[in-house]
């Protein structure tokens, strides 16, 4: 009983030095007020609605062909009023087939971005809370994943599991598990010393209640932000993968990546081909990495006022 | 010290063992054969078993690990299959080519973007400042072979100014490299023409794969100079009457470069992913796209030599960028 109460003492403890509110509360207040968080979530935004409501959005089915436009071998027609973006080489709406592959980009994000944080939390979490020799295992075995080239890695991996969009996704976030498992292992061993986990400590908690129920969870700010900076670059390493040959085995399904690959050889004939997938990967990057940056300073206690 | 060298130099032993298994088994795990690559769609089962055992690879696995490690350590990988040469005077053609583009490369990203990421701290908050973010958060975000497209198109399609593709012009096909450094080659066998070809068919890919590396280098130069400028020791020597020159000399630059420093160091295996990328974009023939080829083509000789080499190559650096640390920061000397 007596425990009891001083847990939930402890656990006032811990947001005791926030003034007003949680700490995500307060953050969420702090993020508000920054121009490029703003910025950064309306890119966010329109990126996750034109995802989810592709059908409605786009004027034409993405494999849709319409060869009345295409005046001879080679012609690609530019921008006009039935194709707002024109046609690519075969004959195929861009603007349906950029609608589209905003699915397939934001899919690959969150789906790289969660394999990697899980399997990164369980190793950091391992790690972080047992400590001893196995702490010391799995950090040996994380430093020898990051010392190999990240997207060297990707292609291992992607070139072994055959040619998929589940391999891609596996690939990247394999990658990307090793950062996760440092930045979630580094903060709990800081929170481990922290006054509330002491105060814990020597009130006879069990340890494994003051790892799951106070450290972890403390923990997890820092692996949140790397988790939305991560959406970013998943996105761009999903799209080299497929500049480099390596995405989902059909490719009549329209992913920003390959059609930026695939179009490469129209770069003097039919440039806005490159550009328009191009221009998408850049501003769905930049939204995920302005709305990460910004909630990293939102959540850091040095701008805490 | 150099206890500490010899003792990383033997550590080299283990790791490098290691790797190679993995290599090893790694590319035995693709999908597919180099037989069947080699064939495409003329395979038939008598051709593939011909192949198979001209290559060894109707061998059993640990017949063909050993075979291969007693060759490596000669310095022998074995042939390549998509080139038909050995793979060492691939590697004495390609390494060059990268290493180049390579320095080149970090040598823009430094030299930019240091003083970048000072003036922008100098100048925090003004419209400076928020430019120089901006412009990083972008150099991060765009695709690194987006950018060589849109590169391509603009400087070799539209304006003309620079070469398109490749190292060199094809009438440059006779040149001597005794090095395969095409810039030091023809400095050294003084050859003016062949350094201009040289230099301006660097540009555009070193501009290009500089862009993520100058995007950090500037950020992390302009946090960290923002950090020493509160720092106590700078009110204490502008107190003193220091002058404004020798306060960023002595103090603001010589502190604010230990974490840039260490970033530098880090951009190794970013400069060797961006190379993949790079190499392939602009057809510049280095490791990164032979490496990539390799793959579909399952150059197993090509894979596990130049993976290897590139492995070791970093390990390498990652010493000397340790040794470094101990001559800029006497806090940090290497016992």
């Amino acid at each position: 009983m007596s425990l009891q109460v001083a847990e939930s003492a402890i656990q006032q403890a811990e947001h005791a030095d926030e003034a007003g509110g949680g700490l995500w509360r307060e953050a969420f207040r702090r993020l508000v007020r920054k121009p490029a968080a703003i910025i950064g979530a309306i890119f966010v935004a329109i990126f996750v609605i034109v995802a989810v409501f592709a059908p409605l959005i786009a004027p034409y089915s993405p494999t849709a062909t319409d060869l009345s436009q295409i005046k001879g071998p080679g012609h690609i027609p530019g921008p006009s009023s039935t194709h707002w973006l024109g046609l690519d080489d075969l004959g195929r709406d861009v603007f349906s087939r950029m609608i589209y592959g905003a699915r397939q980009s934001l899919v690959v994000g969150v789906v790289s971005m969660a394999f990697g944080m899980v399997g990164g939390i369980i190793l950091g979490l391992l790690a972080g809370g047992l400590g001893g020799w196995v702490d010391a295992t799995i950090m040996r075995f994380v430093d020898m994943m990051l010392a190999i080239p990240g997207l060297l890695f990707a292609i291992g991996i992607a070139a072994m599991l055959g040619q998929s969009l589940v391999s891609v996704m596996i690939a990247i976030g394999v990658v990307n598990i090793p950062v996760f498992a440092r930045l979630l292992r580094g903060q709990m061993l800081a929170q481990r010393e922290a006054d509330y986990a002491l105060a814990a400590k020597s009130l006879g908690v069990k340890r494994s209640r003051i790892i799951l129920g106070h450290v972890f969870p403390n923990s997890l700010s820092p692996v949140i932000v790397q988790g939305t900076l991560t959406l970013a670059t998943a996105i761009i390493e999903a799209a080299g993968l497929a500049f480099l040959g390596l995405s989902g085995a059909d490719p009549a399904i329209p992913e920003w990546g390959r059609m930026l690959a695939d179009t490469q050889k129209f770069l003097t004939s039919a440039p806005q081909l490159v550009f328009y997938p191009g221009i998408a990967i850049v501003l769905s990057a930049l939204g995920f990495t302005l709305l990460g940056e910004s909630l990293r300073e939102a959540l850091d206690p040095k701008n805490r006022r | 010290m150099l206890r500490f060298i010899v003792r990383r130099l033997l550590l080299l032993i283990p790791v490098l063992w290691g790797l190679s298994v993995a290599l090893f088994l790694w590319v035995r795990a693709l999908p597919g054969s180099p037989a069947q690559a080699l064939l495409g769609e003329r395979a038939t089962p008598e051709k593939i078993r011909q192949i198979e055992i001209a290559l060894g690879l109707d061998q059993p696995l640990y017949v063909q690990y050993w075979r291969f490690l007693e060759k490596a350590l000669r310095f022998d990988f074995g042939t390549s299959i998509q080139s038909s040469r050995p793979v060492v005077e691939e590697m004495g053609r390609r390494f060059p080519a990268t290493i180049e583009l390579g320095v080149t490369a970090l040598l823009i990203a430094v030299l930019i973007g240091i003083p970048v990421g000072y003036f922008a701290a100098r100048r925090h908050g003004t419209w400076l400042d928020q430019l120089s973010v901006s412009a990083s958060l972008v150099g991060i975000t765009i695709p690194v072979f987006f950018l060589a497209y849109m590169l391509r198109y603009v400087f070799a399609n539209q304006l003309g100014w620079l070469p398109n593709t490749g190292r060199q012009e094809a009438r440059m096909l006779d040149v001597e490299h005794p090095t395969g450094f095409y810039v030091l080659d023809a400095i050294v066998t003084g050859n003016g023409p062949a350094l201009s070809d040289a230099l301006l068919h660097l540009v555009l890919p070193a501009v290009t794969l500089a862009t993520i590396p100058l995007a950090i280098i500037a950020r992390i130069t302009r946090a960290a100079v923002l950090d020493v400028l509160n720092e106590d020791y700078v009110r204490t020597a502008e107190a003193k009457g220091l002058t404004a020159r020798t306060i960023t000399r002595r103090h603001v630059l010589r502190n604010a470069m230990l974490p840039v420093s260490t970033t530098i160091g880090l951009q190794f295996g970013l400069l060797m992913s961006g190379a993949i990328l790079t190499e392939t974009a602009f057809a510049f023939e280095g490791v990164g796209k032979f490496v990539a080829q390799a793959i579909p083509s399952r150059d197993y000789a090509t894979l596990q030599g130049f993976i290897l080499v590139i492995a070791a190559l970093f390990v390498l650096i990652n010493l000397l960028v340790d040794i470094s640390y101990g001559l800029i920061d006497p806090r940090v000397r290497v016992r």
